[in-house]
């Protein structure tokens, strides 16, 4: 386990250092000044190449990404151009909206998923088999963005129900602020919903001709705890390695769905700075991004480990 | 009158396929009864498994379906009973084993809590008795240290351990009868003795029936008292098991005796290939008019390929079918 947890940490390290190295490029080589953006279209040569010289803009590409990463490893770390304070607290704040948002999308995917699928396993080729698999390939045509402007439609401005968008603040109002992700956490949600029916349909239906399954059947046990303990275990292992993968995605941030609802989140705060070219913001937040899936993907390997006994973690 | 445990009267099991309806099992007829060793024996596919499969309702459906016949077990008829009065017999009154100890096993739960299983849903023991009772039985398999064993999973077991483990589930709620299909295959030689003398030392304790199923005819020797010998979906001969060796009456049945790998003798030269039979199984699908056999059958004449024998008696216990009870002349070699 503690060999694990250091191989993970030495994989973290090398990741982030690529990472590091492709946003510092791409954005290097990026069009549009960021001393030209904030000074406006009619600003002084003189006054461009001060700002520029503050902002460290003027020096190597070497030493602007030394300046960079030895800001992050001395803990300094960088400030925004635009707001002038730490990106750290941005993204703090950031990710108080993203990260319950996350794990609520995730939480209906699976309320949706797991009954759906087992459902239609269990009536293979049968009608309530087939209307579950059409609701699930309408899910994955269905834009997430589309989906939540329909709901805004239908349950905020005809009913009522839920306000349009916006984010009231944890601190000021809690449950305005859970209301305010519900909406938006759903149509990320059930979305992912129709990938992981589909999975864990499959997985199931896979796993329900394994001979172990014929074992349980023979010794008289109720197709009840045949299917949920017998067969649900092995089949969920692939549905999870997607779950992962789909929270790990999530994490990082929804960009278009934030937008949509007018959430502070991590995707509207990395959207809104590369419009502005806040430089110092997109780097540290696609480094948060990638440290996040690693993370995830961690938690998913120590759930695997859970589910299959075969599994060690080494 | 009929006292046998288990008669299966004319059964046949066909599974529908895109090449066409296959015939699995047609039209089968043997009984067991209480205390008794059957046999069953023929080549891969011909629908042994099928025959044991659906004693317990295990039969696919789709594809597979019970065509028609009769499966009276202690006087009530498992076709057509309902699943949950089928359920209650599974695992308390008739169990099995099956080939592959490998795979079927359920990797992802505790061994003890696989044996434990059959005894909390048949005979409504709580958990910590169910499992004190697991520990009672993989001690009884002689798995060694069975208390530590309860909690591994079966991927730290060997192929003979896992065989081990499933005849302790199988034998928990102790059967009336015991259905094992090809309990030794899939295991080294060493382990098969070891499992096969197990196994007759707890049937002998519990005085149940037991349906071997298998393909090996020095298991057969070992094990059962009476044989069916099955081909292409079909009861060939049924025999009691010292006739079977010393007086077989079906070419299929000679075949298979022939086949069988011997030992040589020191001394003796005689050459001691080993014989096959020629050709295969047919197609399933195909519908045979005459014999079953008779592609492959040394002493084929006109009428194998005309009209199908029936189950002759051969002599008393001993049935064939086979048309040279009717012309004995025929059998030249």
């Amino acid at each position: 386990m503690i060999r694990y947890l250091i191989k993970k940490l030495i994989i973290l390290s090398i990741l982030l250092f690529f990472v590091s190295i492709a946003v510092f490029s791409v954005l290097f080589v990026l069009p549009g000044d960021p001393a030209q953006i904030i000074l406006g279209i009619n600003a002084t040569p003189e006054t461009l190449a001060n700002l520029r010289a503050e902002l460290g803009l003027d020096k190597s590409f070497i030493a602007q990404y030394m300046d960079w990463v030895g800001n992050l490893v001395s803990g300094r770390g960088n400030r925004s151009i635009n707001y002038d304070i730490p990106v750290y607290d941005l993204i703090l704040s950031s990710l108080a909206v993203t990260g319950p948002l996350a794990l609520l999308a995730m939480v209906f995917a699976v309320i949706f998923s797991l009954p759906f699928g087992v459902y239609a396993a269990r009536r293979q080729n049968r009608p309530g088999d087939v209307t579950v698999m059409f609701f699930t390939q309408l899910g994955l045509a269905t834009p997430e963005f589309w989906l939540g402007i329909l709901l805004i439609l239908l349950l905020s401005v005809h009913w009522g129900l839920f306000s349009a968008g916006g984010f009231p603040g944890w601190s000021t109002d809690f449950w305005g602020s859970l209301k305010a992700l519900i909406l938006p956490a759903f149509a990320l949600g059930i979305i992912r919903a129709a990938i992981l029916t589909r999975l864990t349909r499959s997985s199931l239906l896979e796993v329900l001709h394994e001979d172990y399954i014929r074992t349980a059947r023979a010794k008289g046990l109720r197709e009840r705890t045949v299917i949920y303990v017998h067969a649900l275990k092995n089949a969920l292992i692939p549905v999870l390695t997607i779950l992962g993968l789909q929270l790990g995605q999530l994490m990082a941030g929804a960009i278009i769905i934030e937008n949509v609802y007018y959430l502070p989140g991590l995707g509207r705060l990395v959207f809104q700075a590369i419009g502005q070219r806040d430089l110092p913001v997109v780097r540290d937040i696609v480094l948060f991004m990638a440290t996040a899936v690693v993370l995830v993907n961690f938690v998913v390997d120590l759930c695997y480990a859970g589910l299959d006994p075969r599994v060690r973690l080494e | 009158m009929n006292h046998s445990l288990l008669d299966i009267e004319n059964l046949s099991v066909y599974f529908d396929t895109p090449e066409g309806v296959v015939r699995a099992v047609d039209g089968i007829s043997f009984d067991l009864a209480p205390g008794e060793t059957l046999g069953l024996v023929g080549e891969s596919g011909c629908g042994k498994s099928v025959t044991s499969l659906s004693i317990l309702g295990l039969i696919p459906t789709p594809p597979g379906r019970i065509k028609s016949g009769r499966i009276k077990f202690e006087d009530r008829d498992l076709i057509g009973l309902d699943t949950e009065n089928l359920r209650r017999i599974r695992g308390r009154d008739i169990a099995m084993i099956f080939q592959e100890p490998m795979t079927s096993l359920n990797p992802v739960l505790p061994i003890g809590r696989q044996v434990a299983e059959p005894l909390m849903v048949h005979k409504d023991l709580t958990k910590s008795e169910a499992f004190q009772e697991a520990a009672t039985w993989l001690d009884r398999v002689k798995i060694p240290a069975a208390r530590k064993r309860l909690s591994d999973y079966p991927h730290q077991l060997s192929g003979g351990m896992r065989q081990r483990v499933m005849i302790a589930m199988a034998m928990v709620c102790r059967p009336k009868l015991l259905i094992a299909d090809e309990p030794t295959t899939a295991l080294d030689v060493t382990i098969q003795a070891q499992i096969l003398s197990l196994m007759i030392g707890l049937k002998q304790e519990l005085g149940m029936s037991l349906l071997l199923i298998t393909h090996d005819l020095g298991v057969v020797a070992q094990m059962a008292s009476r044989v069916v010998v099955m081909y292409a979906g079909q009861v060939v001969e049924e025999a009691a098991v010292t006739d079977i060796f010393d007086q077989p009456f079906h070419p299929y049945t000679q075949g298979l005796l022939k086949s069988m790998p011997r030992l040589r003798v020191r001394g003796d030269s005689r050459s001691q290939r080993l014989n096959e039979i020629p050709g295969t199984v047919p197609l399933l699908t195909e519908v045979i008019r005459g014999c079953k056999f008779a592609d492959r059958c040394p002493h084929v004449f006109k009428r194998c390929r005309q009209q199908q024998p029936e189950l002759f008696v051969i002599r008393n216990g001993q049935r064939a079918r086979c048309w040279l009870k009717s012309y004995p002349e025929r059998r030249t070699t």
